[in-house]
């Protein structure tokens, strides 16, 4: 296993997930690209941070307490400079267990999810969905086994019922469908490989243009440990 | 592990035969076995004795002959010392009738027959099963015969957790006229689960088609299981229980949310090679279409009814189910239109589905069917026929499946199941068209059809 995998999973053991930061960092040693971000843990840091996202910018709060960000006003998008930057800090400074702020870019595209589980029958399975807040409502998913070759990952997008939202509806831009095939075919052997050690995974959201498949956010369950 | 032996033995020990009791499971298997099938049956029991005037030994290595499968129906805590026996013994497998393992707790006892079974390379059936039905050889089901409604033979091959399922879908299957080539309940399935069975019956001469009624996988078998299905040239149709989700675990990621166990179960099934029934009634649909048209394809159906209404429900479903109802063109419905009685020229709505009326008559019926039959357009044809209409007679299946030998179509058929109708039924089944019990029974057939060709 890569040593930065190992110490991002070993380092959050004790915690049960991978916090966002370090989350992201394990998709790129993977190959998958994910926004652009800044872990920054001072006012200091975030401004200039801000400086190299660029605004207008997302700011998500970084805590071991927090899992879900967006349940606790977590998550600020649409940050349009540095006074709201600093404003934005100090109330994420109120929450509990804070360690730091998180800058990312901002990013449009179709919302997509992805995400993994290791399931009792069949072993680690992929999910691709179309995304945002409602996906737990349309359930609008397709799951497959993985690892899953590029033929199967294309099927896979191509079976959801919202697949037209992707391939272009009503005027609007096609997603590049090779670039989320890719990532959906890498995601499925990165959770694949990394079985024994995590038990279920969330990109969510994926953003999709034209041009790119991008992970913004991402989420990841480590494995109970057998005491 | 080779199951030869398990569903064809030469001879058989039975286990745990009571020597007063006349209803114990063990007794009505050696009973069975001894009267009626074709492998060699001894009993044994430690204390000796006289059964019947048979012999009754003491373990099953004072039996003076090899015995390949032994069937075991004792105390659980017993079963591991006798299946050391059984090894030591040289016999080639097992059936373990008894309960009292992992479904009371008991797993140390399951884990110890597994590593026997593992390290010795001997098959065992079970524990907590019926065992197998597999005639001529064996029948270890601990049922009276008079109790059951006897199997044809055939195609289907079964494959069960649970014994009672297993039991009803044989009945059914029966009552359907589908034979069937064996029938095995794995129970707990120590060793022995799904995957090895369907390896088996894929490779198995007598059979054509598999049915599995499931509860769930383990330890990730689903993954085998798929492989296996995806591989096979024989149609495997699954009936799920347990679809119910377990209570709420403790859910942290929108993803483990949203796959439940049955989702995914579903989701993975309907990109394999099988085809999941969602109920009893359409498992026994899929494995009477299978059995009696196990080639030929469907996709553009034609429906040719004898009352408009039965069409329409017929054309819901299969628009429900996704199929595709063949349009007629308007020149074939004029040249239909002048081969049919005079009295129905003009009352028949020639539009698919094709609605004859309730004047029509068998050579009406046979005409048209013939007809589809030729068009490229229609690969399958829906035929529901209501023998209470004084136009038609038992002759008519008979002659429809002139045309299956003709024609490499698949022909389905719905004549309401009654005792009275047997001779109208049978005139198709026994001639190799399928007739189901209902309008959504014979929608299902052609559903099965047409997702075996996904």
């Amino acid at each position: 296993m890569n040593p930065r995998v190992k110490k991002a999973i070993t380092d959050s053991k004790s915690l049960g997930w991978i916090p966002e930061p370090l989350a992201k960092d394990l998709l790129q040693v993977y190959g998958l690209s994910t926004s652009r971000f800044v872990w920054a843990q001072s006012i200091e840091e975030a401004l200039s941070g801000a400086r190299e996202v660029r605004y207008p910018l997302v700011a998500k709060v970084v805590s071991p307490a927090i899992i879900h960000k967006s349940d606790v006003g977590g998550v600020v998008v649409g940050v349009r400079d540095d006074e709201h930057l600093t404003e934005v800090f100090r109330q994420f400074s109120k929450l509990p267990r804070f360690d730091g702020i998180l800058l990312d870019e901002m990013l449009d595209g179709v919302e997509v999810i992805i995400g993994s589980q290791n399931d009792p029958q069949f072993g680690t399975v992929v999910l691709i969905g179309i995304g945002g807040t409602a996906v737990e409502i349309y359930r609008d998913v397709a799951i497959r086994m993985a690892p899953l070759s590029p033929k199967g990952a294309l099927n896979a997008i191509h079976s959801l019922r919202g697949a037209a939202l992707l391939t272009g509806y009503r005027g609007d831009k096609a997603v590049n469908l090779n670039k989320l095939k890719n990532l959906l075919v890498q995601f499925s052997r990165m959770a694949h490989q990394l079985r024994e050690e995590v038990s279920s995974i969330d990109l969510n959201p994926v953003l999709c243009t034209d041009r790119k498949a991008v992970v913004a956010d991402a989420r990841f369950i480590l494995r109970e440990q057998i005491a | 592990m080779n199951l030869k032996k398990v569903l064809e033995p030469d001879t058989i020990a039975v286990v745990g035969v009571s020597l007063s009791n006349p209803f114990n499971p063990a007794t009505v298997i050696y009973n069975k076995n001894h009267l009626r099938t074709r492998a060699k049956t001894y009993c044994v029991n430690p204390q000796g004795g006289q059964l019947y005037g048979k012999t009754v030994y003491r373990s099953i290595a004072a039996i003076p002959e090899k015995i390949d499968l032994a069937i075991l129906s004792i105390r659980a805590e017993l079963v591991p010392e006798t299946i050391k026996a059984c090894i030591r013994s040289g016999v080639s497998g097992a059936i373990i009738i008894s309960g009292g393992f992992s479904e009371t707790g008991r797993t140390d006892l399951q884990e110890e027959i597994r590593a026997l079974s593992v390290k010795n390379e001997f098959p065992v059936i079970g524990p907590n099963c019926l065992g197998v039905y597999s005639p001529p050889h064996i029948d270890s089901f601990f049922l009276p015969n008079e109790r059951l409604v006897e199997p044809t033979e055939g195609t289907v091959a079964l494959v069960s957790q649970s014994g009672g399922i297993l039991v009803d879908q044989m009945i059914k299957l029966t009552q359907e006229g589908v034979g069937l080539s064996r029938a095995v309940s794995i129970g707990n399935k120590a060793v022995i689960d799904e995957v090895d069975m369907l390896q088996f019956f894929k490779r198995d001469r007598k059979t054509g088609v598999i049915g599995i009624y499931l509860e769930g996988f383990e330890s990730e078998r689903g993954r085998a299981f798929v492989d296996e299905v995806n591989r096979s040239s024989k149609p495997v149709i699954v009936l799920k229980s347990g679809k119910t989700p377990g209570g709420s675990r403790a859910v942290s990621s929108h993803t483990a949310s949203i796959a439940g166990d049955y989702f995914v179960f579903s989701e993975i099934l309907k990109e394999s090679a099988a085809i999941e029934a969602k109920n009893e009634m359409e498992f026994v649909s899929c494995c009477e279409a299978f059995s009696t048209l196990p080639r030929q394809k469907m996709r553009n159906i034609c429906i040719i009814t004898s009352s408009g209404g039965h069409g329409a429900i017929a054309s819901d479903g299969c628009y429900e189910a996704g199929l595709t109802i063949a349009e007629i063109p308007s020149p074939d419905r004029e040249s239909l239109k002048k081969m049919l009685s005079g009295s129905i020229q003009n009352i028949a709505s020639l539009t698919n589905p094709i609605d004859m009326t309730g004047s029509a008559n068998d050579n009406d019926f046979v005409t048209a069917t013939k007809f589809f039959l030729e068009k490229d357009y229609v690969d399958g044809i829906i035929l529901l026929l209501l023998p209470y209409l004084p136009g038609l007679t038992s002759d008519i299946g008979a002659r429809i499946a002139q045309f299956t030998r003709e024609y490499k179509k698949a022909i389905i058929t719905y004549i309401p199941h009654v005792v009275k109708y047997g001779i109208f039924i049978e005139g198709f089944e026994s001639n190799g068209i399928p007739v189901a019990h209902s309008v959504e029974g014979a929608v299902s057939m052609a559903s099965g059809l047409v997702r075996r060709q996904k």
